[in-house]
């Protein structure tokens, strides 16, 4: 079931588009921003508020990289892997979060507390490499930093 | 027109096509596959490329997809030029980087367009050394199989099936080389029409469920043109068996009826054919426990011998059947096998269209309509495929939307785009919500005496000289203004109703709209759904009614392919059959009837044997034999002619020609019936048209376990085909069309080759033949003004509803239908539900016309009150039912 | 040296608000805009030579030319393209961060001139501060009554909405970013008919990128002469935001004329190649454009100096390579990037990327043969111009076949050592 308050704010996007289905992505983002990540349920909750098959939203849902129809953690680590921050080395950065972590790209701590993901270049090129905890971005990133950074991610 | 030049030659075109249309109607090989005829151009798969030069003097040109660029005057390309022929097996290759491969072991194989695509572009050797990906597949229902890692991710199946048929449970997940076509999770697909699926998936991801089971491939069907027996629209198809089992139905192309398309009604209830319940002996006194051929007739013999026999024909045999009957029994003592109020409804139907100055439209022709009004019926559900037509028909009035904007129709994402969801007007008016609610402008759902009540509403606004009911509601009045001003502001607005709510005055309603359509200056069409595939036929052909009939005396009974107890209540048919004698049933399964005949004679089915079905738009159209059944099963009108013979009666007509030219000689209406496929006789190139493809395997193998020697051919003498391979296998005449093959084409999709053009005509015409047309004089107003529905007190009104799965009698014994068919049940809204004390999901008896049956309860709310909806033709459902009483 | 760009924009990147835009004289070429005729706006702006800066180079004026003008339409969109996730680009994230009112006036001037009443500010999901950012921007504008019914009392209504999105690159492509803003899938979409014509939700519809409508205000301000005087290559109008990436001294953004030397950006502005590192290539315009190598680096950084030079200007924003780093790896870095990315609508460029990939991997990882490098000689033939729907594979193709005839020994060095001498 979706909550009152998300309901509200899906509604809230109609208003910006000429038909409410076209308001699928906002939704998906609402749905996500309470919830980290997009159940098989909600998307059939939202099918319902749409007014779309589940088969259509799941559609779109899957297309896009920042959807996740999959649990994560309670922070998800962007870690940019294009190609300035290759030439910067993101590798070792790589390499530290995933000894840190005890995690490869695409999984989620013991703990819940972390999921890792690749993401196409973050546009910050010129302090690469960089990665984003959650909503923060982190810059100029070298493998030493990136303890103290975990740190603050409760 | 538009001239253009292909490979240095000059061509007329028509414009609004695009370049691969023209490059294939010409007759060049230009391979593809997201294009379809009937879904337009996305150019995602870009297979279809050619080189399109600037000028005379352009020798470089560039490379284009043939099917994304308009066929405009002076267009100049070449299909062969080497940097075109290059790209395109680049192309397969790519594809086939992620392609299985699995041909040996799959359905498709043998008629798969990727195979014949492959070859085309003449890529041989793949590059690719790497891991494929891999899906994994989801189970579809009974219908579909899915088998995902074949997918060339060519979109069709979605297009087709979201923005062609308008389901909404088939979708493209995900992106990159990971794209995924199927349902969100695993589960029947639900559109009535996911049976083409399977003809337009270019590979073998969606495949034949029930074709799969027996792997059979196309080049080991024996096949033969074919007319769909499961509803009244009278699809056209191709039969294909093997091993004395019929292995699939595919469609048959015909512009005018089902273009490229069936139902799954009709591809899937062949399976009825290869029942357990199928009689294949004869049977005398309950036993076929030593029951011979002869044995048999000479117990008919004795039983006819100075006896008075009465023969009740069937709507769902076919004409030629009927008519043999009636001749072996004589007018007066013949039933076409309706009860007297279906008789009477299909009769109204018939008059008004003939006698009315509206035509009947082809499925072709309600494509091309703009506006669309029902009246009283679920079309998908009572007449699927046009409903599937309507579903194109209103799109046409948004169509010069795209027109403005220079958008051709081919282009079909942009165009799509430019119109948005609008769609031109429907309105139906229905007893409750049906399948195409989703894309109606207004529903009003009543109980059919309102129906028709509404209909002369809306026929008063449109004339206002035509009769306004009384005592109607300002909502019914401003819905039924609005409907007459959406469907005088289209040119062609079509008027659909049918017999399926069993209400005369509804018919009449809708022709009376109709008419007032016409006289508006309209080009109007009015089409009248019926029950079976040859209830049109049958009622032309002329009899009496089912209880006409009984009243006749007579002790012998005759019934051909007819289950009684499907037209009137059991107690009835029980006190008719009482009377009689004998009750000989000649049918191909077993029935309620069967049950109480004292001889069944085995009979076949309508791919056992010749016949011609005349369809709702009043088009006879024949259909042939596929294959001769090893049993003692023969054509009914065969067998009756062997009763004929046996009672020393013998009729004139040996063959099926002969029936089909006295019953003409006998039925003025049937004139050029004859004239529907060439006679037996007719040849081409010394031979008749051959029912088994030259590559047709095991043929001296498959009956060595009772004799090696190699058995002598069947001759057909009943058509122009033979049974065998021996024979012509280029282009027949376009009612003899066994299958489709063209050099280099293996699959469905060699129809191009067939059609003058892309996407229309056959060359040599579609076949059928229109016997109603409306005669333009003498129309009347019916005007019959009912009175308005009244809820009684306690008691329920009945309303028939359709489902596309169990409301049929044949197609309800296919396996794979089967599945689809749910418990028979009775429809309430809430508010009775709550009067009668019963919920839903509930198993209750109820009474039906006195008569009880044991049913589940919904609740549907759009039903009206005083209603109770009871799921027709359903086993064990009283086929009047009229009164409703709820026992608990 | 006039940086109208970037003249706001503050050394810390801390974004200006609206009073402090005003006081700088922001809004005025609203005022300005709402007064003149929407046809002397477009003229105006194709008179400037502005070519857009999302990496094609159309000229601006003209693509806005093609709205119709006449005629009823329900709505007629602007919409600005902030997906900015080309490898290697990051300018117009300086440009929302840091002065996000002078995107919103030059919307607001270029809706003027288009005649559409509704935008949308599309921006890449990734930048949430730039979201923030325009958020507060936006509802400050309409407060102002810059945006809305009846701006600034002039009778004109633009109402302008931000959109942030869900990830992947294709949507920075303008038609499958249309998609994506309908709520669709961002598949791109056939052009002919072009969205100037039939756009979002099928009406009229203008995308730009962020950059580009970044120097509206600035042409109405100051006129065409004045802004095609900024660029030192005639017929290219105003300035470029440049910037380099990789090991360059100073990696960072510069607001500069066009015509500047690549030697120039280089050199003076990135502040040369990193001690002990030597210069090999780059690729001057962001991922998807072909590499330019030592011999270039005095070619000027214009659209057709670039294009001359084999190569494309893009985005403006180049890569830099360096000698210690291995150029199969960074080519592998950037295909693996585009096979993710495909869309997978088309045939070639879902299957022809990811083969590609594997193939560059199989050499990166010592696995290579003599034949892979006419494979991916074919693929780059395959994926060309005008073989795929969009421009996604084509531009994929660009550093590709630039390294392999720049980098060829490289390649086959890795083949012949079995191993990537680089690692
Ligand atoms: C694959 C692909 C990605 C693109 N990404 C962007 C982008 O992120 N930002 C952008 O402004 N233009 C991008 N473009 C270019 C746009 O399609 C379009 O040309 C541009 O937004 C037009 O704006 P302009 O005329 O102001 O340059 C991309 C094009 C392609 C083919
Ligand atoms: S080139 Fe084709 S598959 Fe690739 S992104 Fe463009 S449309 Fe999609
Ligand atoms: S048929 Fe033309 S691109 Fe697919």
């Amino acid at each position: 079931m979706l909550t009152a308050e998300e309901i509200h704010e899906i509604q809230e996007e109609f208003h910006l588009y000429p038909y409410k289905q076209a308001a699928c992505i906002e939704a998906l983002k609402v749905v996500q921003n309470h919830r980290r990540w997009v159940s098989d349920e909600n998307v059939k909750d939202l099918a319902a508020l749409l007014e779309m098959s589940v088969e259509e939203i799941d559609s779109v849902a899957t297309f896009y990289n920042l959807i996740y129809r999959q649990p994560v953690g309670k922070y998800v680590i962007l870690l940019c892997d294009s190609v300035s921050c290759y030439i910067m080395g993101f590798e070792a950065v790589l390499a530290h979060l995933e000894k840190s972590l005890g995690i490869k790209y695409g999984e989620t701590t013991k703990d819940g507390r972390f999921t890792m993901l690749p993401v196409p270049c973050l546009g910050t090129c010129d302090h690469a490499p960089a990665m984003m905890v959650g909503k923060d971005l982190f810059r100029d990133l070298t493998p030493e930093k990136i303890d103290e950074i975990l740190n603050k991610y409760e | 027109m538009a001239k253009i030049k292909i490979n240095g030659k000059e061509f007329e075109v028509d414009p609004k096509k695009n370049l691969l249309e023209a490059s294939i109607s010409a007759g060049y090989d230009v391979p593809y596959f997201c294009w379809h005829p009937k879904l337009g151009s996305i150019g995602s798969c870009r297979q279809c490329a050619v080189v399109k030069y600037r000028d005379e003097n352009d020798t470089v040109g560039r490379l284009v997809m043939s099917c994304m660029e308009p066929a405009s005057e002076g267009s100049i390309i070449s299909t062969d030029a080497s940097q075109a022929v290059e790209f395109r097996s680049n192309v397969i290759e790519a594809l086939m980087t992620n392609h299985p491969h699995d041909c040996p072991v799959c359905d498709e194989g043998g008629e798969c367009h990727l195979q014949d695509m492959t070859v085309m572009s003449g890529h041989q050797t793949r590059r690719y050394e790497f891991g494929k990906r891999t899906h994994k597949n989801q189970y579809l229902g009974p219908f579909i199989n899915h088998e995902m890692n074949r997918c060339i991710q060519c979109y069709r199946c979605v297009r087709y099936y979201r923005d062609y048929a308008g389901g909404d449970d088939l979708n493209v997940f995900s992106s990159r080389n990971r794209v995924y076509f199927g349902r969100a999770n695993d589960g029947v697909l639900e559109s009535e029409f996911s049976g083409n699926l399977v003809e337009v998936c270019p590979t073998g991801v969606f495949t034949d469920k029930t074709l799969k089971k027996h792997h059979t491939r196309k080049w080991d069907l024996t096949t033969a043109p074919s007319i769909c027996t499961h509803c009244s629209v009278g699809c056209n198809t191709i039969v294909g068996e093997r091993y004395g089992t019929i292995r699939r139905v595919y469609s048959r192309y015909n512009e005018q009826v089902n273009g490229y398309f069936l139902c799954d009604r009709g591809r899937f209830g062949y399976e009825f054919m290869n029942s357990d319940k199928r009689i294949k002996k004869f049977v005398v006194n309950g036993s076929f426990d030593g029951v011979t051929k002869e044995s048999a007739f000479d117990f008919i013999v004795k039983a006819l011998k100075g006896k008075k026999i009465i023969g009740i024909g069937s709507p769902r045999a076919s004409l030629e059947t009927n008519f043999t009957l009636k001749q072996l029994v004589g007018n007066e003592n013949f039933s076409v096998g309706l009860s007297h109020k279906d008789y009477q409804l299909a009769k109204l139907a018939i008059d008004t269209l003939k006698n009315g100055n509206v035509r009947t439209p082809s499925l072709k022709e309600v494509e091309q309509c703009e506006s669309v009004f029902v009246l009283g019926e679920d079309i998908t559900n009572t007449a699927p495929m046009l409903a599937l037509s309507i579903r194109q028909a209103i799109k046409n009035i948004t169509k010069t939307k795209a027109d403005k904007a220079g958008i051709p129709l081919w282009n079909d994402a942009p165009a799509r785009e430019i119109i948005q969801d609008a769609h031109g007007p429907l309105h139906i008016a229905a007893p409750m919500a049906s399948r195409l609610d989703d894309v109606a402008n207004s529903t009003y759902f009543s109980a059919p005496e309102n129906i028709a009540r509404f209909g002369y509403v809306v026929a008063h606004f449109i004339d206002s000289k035509l009769s306004l009911p009384s005592g109607l509601t300002e909502e019914v009045t401003s819905k039924a203004r609005k409907i007459a001003s959406d469907l005088l502001s289209t040119a062609k607005p079509l008027i659909v109703s049918g017999v399926h709510c069993k209400n005369e005055d509804v018919l009449k309603a809708a022709s009376d709209v109709a008419q007032a359509l016409k006289t508006a200056g309209k080009d109007v069409r009015l089409s009248y759904t019926f029950e079976e595939s040859n209830t049109v036929g049958a009622v032309l052909l002329d009899g009496k009614s089912l209880e006409e009939v009984f009243e006749t005396k007579a002790e012998v009974l005759i019934i051909v392919e007819n289950d009684l107890y499907r037209r009137l209540s059991t107690e009835k048919i029980d006190s008719y059959l009482s009377k009689f004698e004998q009750v000989i049933v000649l049918d191909h399964n077993c029935t309620s009837t069967t049950k109480k005949a004292t001889v069944i004679l085995p009979v076949g089915t309508f791919t056992e044997a010749d016949g011609t079905f005349v369809n709702m738009e009043g088009r006879a159209q024949r259909f042939y034999q596929v294959f001769v059944p090893e049993s003692d099963t023969i054509e009914s009108w065969r067998r009756i002619a062997q009763i004929a013979t046996a009672i020393d009666k013998p009729f004139d007509q040996k063959n099926f020609y002969d029936f089909t030219e006295s019953l003409v000689i006998n039925n003025a209406q049937f004139t050029g019936i004859e004239t529907l496929a060439p006679p037996p006789d007719f040849k081409v190139q010394g031979q008749k048209i051959a029912r088994e493809s030259l590559r047709y395997s095991g043929r001296t193998a498959m009956k060595a376990n009772i004799n090696v020697h190699e058995l002598k051919p069947i001759e057909d003498a009943d058509s122009a085909m033979s049974f065998t391979m021996e024979g012509y296998h280029g282009q027949a005449p376009t009612s003899l069309i066994t299958s489709y093959w063209a050099p280099g084409w293996n699959s469905a999709q060699a129809i191009n080759k067939y059609q003058i053009e892309v996407g229309g005509a056959l060359h040599g015409g579609d076949p059928g033949l229109r016997l109603i047309e409306p005669s333009k004089t003498n129309f009347k107003f019916y005007q019959s003004n009912p009175d308005a529905f009244k809820v009684s007190g306690s008691g329920l009104k009945g309303v028939p509803v359709y489902k596309i799965f169990g409301s049929e009698e044949l197609s309800s014994k296919a396996a794979a239908v089967k599945e689809r068919v749910s418990e028979s049940f009775i429809l309430l809204n809430s508010k009775d539900a709550a009067k009668a004390d019963v919920k839903a999901d509930e198993t209750i008896e109820i009474s039906l016309n006195g008569q009880l049956s044991s049913v589940k309860v919904l609740i549907q709310d759009d039903l009206a009150d005083g209603l109770a909806g009871i799921s027709a033709g359903y086993c064990g459902i009283n086929p009047e039912m009229t009164d409703v009483t709820i026992k608990k | 040296m006039e940086r109208p760009l970037t003249k706001n924009i503050r050394p810390d990147g801390k974004p200006l608000f609206i009073k402090e835009y005003e006081s700088l004289g922001g809004y005025q070429s609203v005022k300005k805009a709402l007064k003149m005729q929407p046809k002397e706006i477009t003229e105006l702006v194709k008179k400037s030579n502005l070519k857009g800066r999302g990496g094609a180079g159309f000229n601006t004026g003209l693509k806005w030319s093609f709205v119709p003008m006449e005629g009823q339409f329900e709505h007629k969109y602007l919409v600005a393209n902030g997906d900015e996730m080309e490898p290697g680009t990051f300018k117009d994230r300086l440009l929302i961060e840091g002065d996000p009112h002078q995107l919103i006036e030059g919307m607001i001037v270029t809706a003027c001139a288009i005649q559409a009443d509704e935008g949308y500010i599309f921006i890449r999901g990734e930048y949430t501060e730039a979201a923030e950012i325009v958020k507060k921007a936006l509802a400050e504008a309409y407060e102002a009554g810059y945006l809305g019914k009846n701006i600034l009392k002039s009778g004109f209504n633009f109402n302008l909405h931000l959109h942030t999105s869900v990830g992947r690159y294709i949507c920075g492509e303008e038609t499958a970013l249309l998609n994506s803003l309908e709520g669709k899938r961002a598949n791109p979409r056939a052009k002919p008919p072009f969205p100037q014509v039939s756009g979002l939700f099928g009406q009229p519809t203008i995308v730009n990128n962020i950059e580009t409508l970044c120097n509206i205000p600035h042409i109405i301000n100051n006129g065409a002469e004045w802004f095609n005087g900024l660029s030192l290559t005639p017929g290219d109008g105003g300035t470029k935001i440049f910037g380099a990436s990789g090991k360059v001294k100073r990696p960072g953004l510069w607001e500069l004329p066009f015509g500047v030397t690549l030697r120039e950006l280089l050199e003076e502005h990135a502040g040369g190649m990193r001690d002990g590192l030597k210069f090999k290539g780059c690729l001057p315009g962001g991922a998807s454009t072909d590499f330019l190598v030592e011999q270039h680096l005095d070619i000027r950084m214009d659209y057709a100096s670039v294009a001359a030079a084999g190569s494309r200007l893009g985005t403006g924003t180049m890569i830099v390579l360096d000698d210690k780093t291995c150029p199969v790896g960074m080519v592998l870095n950037l295909e693996h990037f585009f096979a993710q990315e495909s869309c997978g609508f088309c045939t070639p460029c879902r299957e022809g990327l990811p083969w590609t990939e594997k193939i560059l991997q199989k050499i990166e990882n010592g696995k290579g043969e003599m034949k892979d490098l006419d494979l991916l000689q074919f693929h780059t033939k395959f994926m060309g111009p005008g073989n795929t729907f969009c421009a996604l594979a084509p531009g994929a193709m660009a550093p590709l076949q630039s390294a392999l005839k720049y980098f060829r020994e490289d390649f086959e060095l890795h083949i012949k050592e079995h191993k990537c001498s680089w690692k």
